[in-house]
């Protein structure tokens, strides 16, 4: 039952709890609606209820493993949010003074600090809200490097088939084109196709490493030297950072400009889709072009860059310090770690994902790059399976709802047919693992001897199988008291 | 796998139909259809858009991804389909019935770049390696 349906018309209902400050209610009239708004008149304990029950309804990591792959679904640490929110941090306003908020200031001069020590970059801004907005940042810095250099004939952006969609629509949104090139048959990037894409005309190229097909790029080196020689600069998208963390240095790999997704790497909450965080990093080639704020620190005392500072800087993502809480709760994460766990992170997360690999390949699962080493995550390709029977890599990641397990991402990378990205992330036991394998021998298993079974889960869900077609053919999202 | 003899096929996996009065008509290849699933959503060039050889042209969205429909031929658009617009679903009934958009060629010397069906399934064939 929606909530509108629990409705009474004339319902009043207050809160319980006392109000903390009178009420001011200084709005002009000529600017107060003239009807009310339709929300659902209920009772606070109803309305409880309506949040409690959805809580219910929801699939996350804080009840089930979620490998979802390319997503790095790993533990937020509560120690992180309850830090994070200290009245100290909540109530400090955006505006106030620097000098009321130097402990603030200090523990983002302290995140850029530590994020460019891990990445190998000359300097970093935390500004930016999300990790396409990342991007954004990363690829009008480029533009604006080379317009500075009066470098206005690069109109191109090179992209492996491979890269996350975001890539080619950034460099859409920056006014290039996408030039396009394909994967070999190990994963890697076909390095005679980017020879022979690199000319006068581009600007950088964008590459995901490890990449979306869950294997390090080995010939990273090399294609940096093609493509620096040829004028271009290179942008790292950091959404597989988990897998190489403290490991190996995007800076030392010859990338120019990057970005972190902390929602993901640095364990900040993501499951409903934000907010998000993605610092960029950059090479001295690009320092002046870094968005701002920025935090300096200066003779004992901390302070925020402008565009007085930074003349040359691409300007501001964000009204203030983009999601400033988010930036919080990843600090807290890197310092309760300490430089030591940081690099455990990036071990485990290797080691959780090649094992599960080895024992789903046991099980006789087909593996997509079988002579690779997974890094943080490993594709299964269910296209045997579905050419002998009928059931698909959507059937199997709905069977496991049945059993305890958020599906892993299904479809994505597109290179794969019916493909399963599965990232385990660093945070999970080898005992959660083996509950996984096993209830993949028994999807397999029902695969030969009930396939029916498989191909209409869920069955224990609060909803079985949806149709996902007609939901998205005839969309309808709003409720409508009419009925 | 179905490959209709009659038709022309462009790498990208679009069917070209050439009409008598010189025009061509473009779809998508039941391989295509098969591989990206139940459609949801399709949007299609506007009538008298002039397109170039391979740029991207139209969106074919299913459950399953979003991909883009490139012009086979260079050409004027000079009629879309807008039933497989309300019904995406035709595309997956009969992917070369529910054809997407008509083109009046620019450059009739293109139209010999076409694979024919022969070469198109030796496409599939390799892909399927």
């Amino acid at each position: 039952m929606l909530i509108f349906e629990h409705s009474r018309k004339n319902r009043l209902n207050y809160s319980q709890a006392p109000a903390t400050r009178p009420a001011k209610n200084n709005i002009p009239d000529n600017l107060k609606r003239k009807s009310a708004p339709l929300l659902p008149e209920v009772s606070e304990m109803d309305t409880v209820r309506h949040y409690t029950r959805l809580s219910q309804k929801n699939f996350s990591i804080d009840t089930e493993f979620y490998p979802l792959g390319s997503c790095t679904m790993k533990y937020n640490p509560r120690a992180c949010n309850a830090l994070a929110m200290l009245p100290q941090f909540l109530s400090r306003h955006p505006l106030a003074p620097e000098d009321t908020g130097q402990g603030f200031l200090a523990c983002m001069y302290e995140l850029q600090e530590i994020l460019k020590d891990v990445t190998g970059m000359s300097a970093v801004s935390l500004t930016s809200m999300a990790g396409a907005q990342g991007e954004l940042i990363g690829i009008t810095m480029i533009r604006a490097y080379h317009e500075a250099r009066g470098d206005t004939e690069r109109t191109e952006i090179i992209i492996p088939d491979a890269a996350h969609g975001t890539n080619p629509a950034t460099a859409v949104m920056c006014g290039y084109k996408v030039i396009e090139i394909p994967t070999d048959r190990d994963g890697d990037v076909d390095m005679e196709a980017l020879k022979a894409a690199v000319s006068p005309r581009t600007a950088g190229l964008m590459l995901t490493n490890p990449s979306t097909l869950g294997v390090f790029e080995k010939k990273v080196a090399e294609m940096s030297r093609v493509v620096h020689e040829a004028g271009g600069l290179l942008y790292y998208d950091g959404a597989n950072l988990n897998a190489v963390l403290g490991k190996v240095k995007p800076g030392d790999m010859g990338f120019d400009v990057i970005h972190m997704n902390l929602h993901k790497t640095f364990s900040t909450p993501h499951g409903g889709g934000g907010p998000g965080a993605a610092p960029v990093g950059v090479a001295d080639c690009l320092l002046p072009y870094l968005p701002i704020p920025i935090v300096a620190h200066e003779q004992g005392v901390y302070r925020w860059l402008t565009e007085k500072d930074r003349p040359q800087s691409i300007g501001r993502l964000s009204a203030h310090m983009g999601n400033a809480g988010v930036l919080l709760r990843a600090y807290i994460y890197v310092r309760l770690l300490g430089a030591e766990g940081m690099f455990r992170i990036a071990e485990y997360a290797t080691l959780n994902a090649n094992y599960l690999l080895a024992e789903l390949r046991k099980l006789g699962f087909e593996i997509a790059y079988p002579s690779r080493r997974a890094s943080h995550e490993f594709i299964v390709t269910m296209k045997e399976i579905k050419d002998k029977t009928g059931v698909t890599a959507m059937h199997l990641a709905k069977r496991l709802l049945d059993k305890g397990f958020h599906a892993p991402t299904v479809y994505f990378p597109l290179l794969v047919p019916e493909c399963l990205l599965i990232e385990p992330a660093e945070t999970e036991s080898k005992e959660t693992l083996d509950r996984f394998v096993v209830a993949m021998k028994e999807i397999l298993d029902e695969i030969d001897t009930q396939p029916e079974m498989v191909k209409t889960a869920p069955h224990n869900m609060p909803l079985r199988k949806i149709d996902d077609v007609k939901a998205a053919r005839e969309l309808d999202l709003v409720w409508n008291p009419a009925g | 796998m179905s490959v209709p003899a009659e038709l022309k096929y462009a790498k990208s996996h679009e069917w070209i139909k050439l009409e008598a009065d010189g025009t061509v008509t473009v779809g998508i290849t039941q391989h295509a259809q098969e591989l990206l699933g139940d459609m949801v959503f399709v949007e299609l060039p506007k009538v008298g858009r002039i397109l170039a050889q391979q740029e991207d042209c139209a969106v074919v969205e299913s459950v399953k991804a979003a991909s883009d429909i490139y012009a086979p031929l260079s050409g004027e658009v000079i009629a879309i389909n807008a039933e497989v617009e309300s019904s995406p679903e035709k595309i997956n009934e009969d992917s070369y019935s529910a054809w997407l958009f008509k083109l009046k060629p620019a450059n009739t010397a293109e139209i010999d770049g076409l694979l024919d069906a022969n070469g198109y399934e030796k496409l599939l064939e390799s892909d399927a390696h």
